[in-house]
């Protein structure tokens, strides 16, 4: 992550004149690490500030149920008897809105790859189009694209559950996977454009003169060599949809298919009381799968956010 | 279970090959019929699908809303009459609008703000560290990112919670107030603290984000010209401001105006938290109770109001375009 490190060694040229401050920030010379009491003092407070809100959520979900209801999650630590793995179970088995959390995990999938693969498909073929084909409107077509890149998604809830209801979709996943596709394509026609219009031009037209239709051209060597860019936008669609809750509350029909993980949490956070020792668990168990993806895949994830953050 | 399971499995397979289908489909076709007109549509075959999704779900119900706005939130004999500007009439002089607008300003004012110092702060400082711990600590901050906005709101929960009577206070902040003998406070309702309660998780969310986007910036700030301000006697504050942040300044703006554009549609946060009680409401979930009552009129009204407050972002991405583009 460091690309330079000449604060340490450096000190005679960084530190001079400085006093109390500049030691504050930069350390003692003698100090190998470079920072300063103040520099780890403030980080220290910030991590802290930032990680407790989900370690308690972390620890809350592995207390008993009277233990939850009575007394706060910090307790745990002086009363080890308060641990327990049974929200987990239970919370699995535990019916919301008609589903369980299995099943609301299960659609969450079902809601979230065709909803990463549909659009970065359409987009990689289309990226490609904008950087290396020529045609008429060439620059105004894409210009659409970067306009629409920040309008709210709320405008297209009337017209397309009007929309839906003729076309006998509403409701469905697959209403649910075109709209987040539309939602999402901006972005990702956006970025993946940015990225194949910089591959080298020799490379494509090589292939052009070997007698490489588009299409070949494009899956045979476009494909493979716009992984990271591809993998970036992916992460960040997956994302989106896996822990979207507005669009799957007007589009999806959950009565009839069942909820997606954030429409169940969202009820589980509106009926309290008697459950609400579960509440933790269930909410832990929606975000393990983008807790994992996102450690996993930050270095892509990070890479799509610093290329394409215009997104509305 | 397992039928879910087993429909689960259907569903992807066909969204997912079908997506490939249309392509392949569509680009054999071009290649039967060949000469001219190939060369000719290939390029729409390429880029046309985006196109037409985005013109059915982004362009079309922007002027669809627009029709949608003229007419009756009820039904009169099976259909909505048109009224022509009677919603807005309505929705302009209802004070509900007003106070949403009025928070959203508030929000866009403190959320962006705050997230860009936050990750200022963190990506400066944490650059000082080992690579390492570096690293660690970016991650700590960048962690909120992956969450919903409805898990952050589960999590701020065990924040914020507040217990009646003399029971022992469960929350963190109110068990926090109690070591200090203060009373607790109702963060949700009390019209005080409400809506800062809410922004806060929002900025505990996004910081990370802002963080990403400013560390990778300050990097790039070439080392020499920080080298030159220290030789000439620059504290450490004086480069910071004067030699680092000009070299970073349109990032700041650019991280700026995505938070603000991602909080003016601010939704989810305050819907499963305070559903706009307290005077907490917010123009995006003004609009889904009106859409949720099947008030399409005075629905459309307030989606053009949002459409309206993003149209300023719309001119500032084209005209950034076509700078980048000029010098491509």
């Amino acid at each position: 992550m460091s690309t330079r490190s000449t604060a340490s060694t450096e000190p005679t040229v960084s530190n001079k004149g400085q006093g109390a401050v500049g030691k504050a920030l930069k350390g003692d010379p003698d100090d190998r690490t470079g920072a300063g009491w103040f520099v780890k003092g403030m980080l220290l407070l910030i991590s802290a500030i930032w990680l407790v809100p989900t370690v308690g959520l972390l620890v809350n979900s592995f207390r008993t149920r009277g233990a939850t209801n009575t007394s706060g999650w910090w307790t745990i630590f002086g009363d080890p008897s308060q641990f327990t793995v049974q929200n987990y179970g239970e919370v699995l088995q535990e019916s919301v809105g008609g589903s369980t959390l299995a099943e609301a995990f299960v659609n969450s999938i079902v809601v979230a790859v065709p909803a990463t693969i549909i659009p970065i498909t359409a987009a990689a073929f289309a990226a490609y189009a904008f950087a290396w084909m020529d045609f008429k409107g060439r620059e105004t077509l894409f210009i659409v694209f970067v306009v629409l890149l920040v309008v709210p998604l709320q405008v297209a809830f009337i017209p397309i559950v009007n929309l839906y209801s003729s076309l006998g979709i509403q409701g469905t996943f697959l209403g649910l996977w075109l709209a987040h596709a539309g939602f999402g394509m901006p972005l990702a026609v956006y970025l993946l454009r940015n990225y194949i219009g910089s591959l080298p031009r020799e490379v494509i037209e090589s292939a052009r003169v070997d007698g490489a239709s588009h299409f070949t051209t494009f899956v045979r060597l476009i494909l493979p060599l716009s992984v990271p860019a591809l993998a970036a936008f992916a992460i960040f669609q997956f994302l989106w949809t896996w822990n979207d809750y507005l669009v799957a509350l007007i589009l999806l029909d959950t009565a009839r298919l069942g909820q997606v993980s954030t429409t169940y949490l969202a009820g589980m956070i509106g009926t309290f009381g008697e459950k609400e020792h579960l509440l933790s668990a269930g909410a832990f168990i929606t975000m393990l799968v983008p807790l994992a993806v996102f450690f996993s895949l930050q270095r892509f994830f990070v890479r799509g956010l610093t290329a394409g953050s215009v997104k509305g | 279970m397992g039928e879910i399971l087993l429909n689960g499995f259907v569903a992807i397979v066909a969204g997912v090959v079908g997506v490939f289908a249309v392509f392949w489909g569509l680009n054999t076709l071009t290649e039967r019929i060949g000469g001219t007109f190939e060369e000719k549509f290939k390029p729409w075959v390429f880029f046309g699908p985006a196109f037409l999704v985005v013109a059915v779900f982004l362009i079309y119900p922007f002027f669809d809303t627009i029709r949608a706005s003229l007419y009756a939130d009820r039904f009169v004999a099976g259909e909505r009459p048109f009224v022509g500007l009677e919603n807005y009439g309505r929705v302009l002089t209802d004070s509900e609008t007003w106070l949403s607008l009025l928070n959203n300003v508030q929000w866009i004012i403190v959320v962006p703000a705050v997230a860009v110092v936050v990750g200022l702060v963190v990506a400066v400082l944490a650059d000082r560290l080992p690579a390492q711990r570096e690293s660690v600590v970016k991650s700590v901050i960048f962690l909120p990112m992956a969450i919903s906005f409805v898990g952050a709101a589960a999590i701020f929960e065990l924040i914020y919670k507040i217990e009646p009577g003399s029971r022992e206070q469960t929350g963190v902040l109110n068990a926090f107030l109690g070591l200090f003998g203060l009373e607790p406070i109702s963060w949700y309702e009390n019209t005080l603290t409400n809506d800062f309660a809410l922004m806060v998780i929002m900025i505990w969310m996004q910081a990370g984000f802002a963080m990403v986007l400013l560390s990778a910036a300050i990097k790039g700030v070439p080392q020499d010209t920080i080298e030159a301000a220290r030789i000439d006697g620059a504290t450490e504050f004086q480069t910071f401001f004067r030699v680092v942040i000009p070299q970073i300044a349109s990032t700041i703006v650019v991280v700026l105006t995505t938070i603000l554009i991602l909080v003016l549609k601010i939704f989810d946060i305050v819907r499963v938290t305070t559903n706009g009680r307290g005077n907490t409401q917010v123009i995006a979930n003004y609009f889904y109770t009106f859409f949720e009552g099947g008030n399409y009129g005075r629905a459309g009204v307030v989606v053009l109001l949002l459409v309206l407050m993003t149209f300023p972002f719309m001119i500032i991405n084209v005209k950034r375009f076509r700078e980048q583009e000029a010098t491509r």
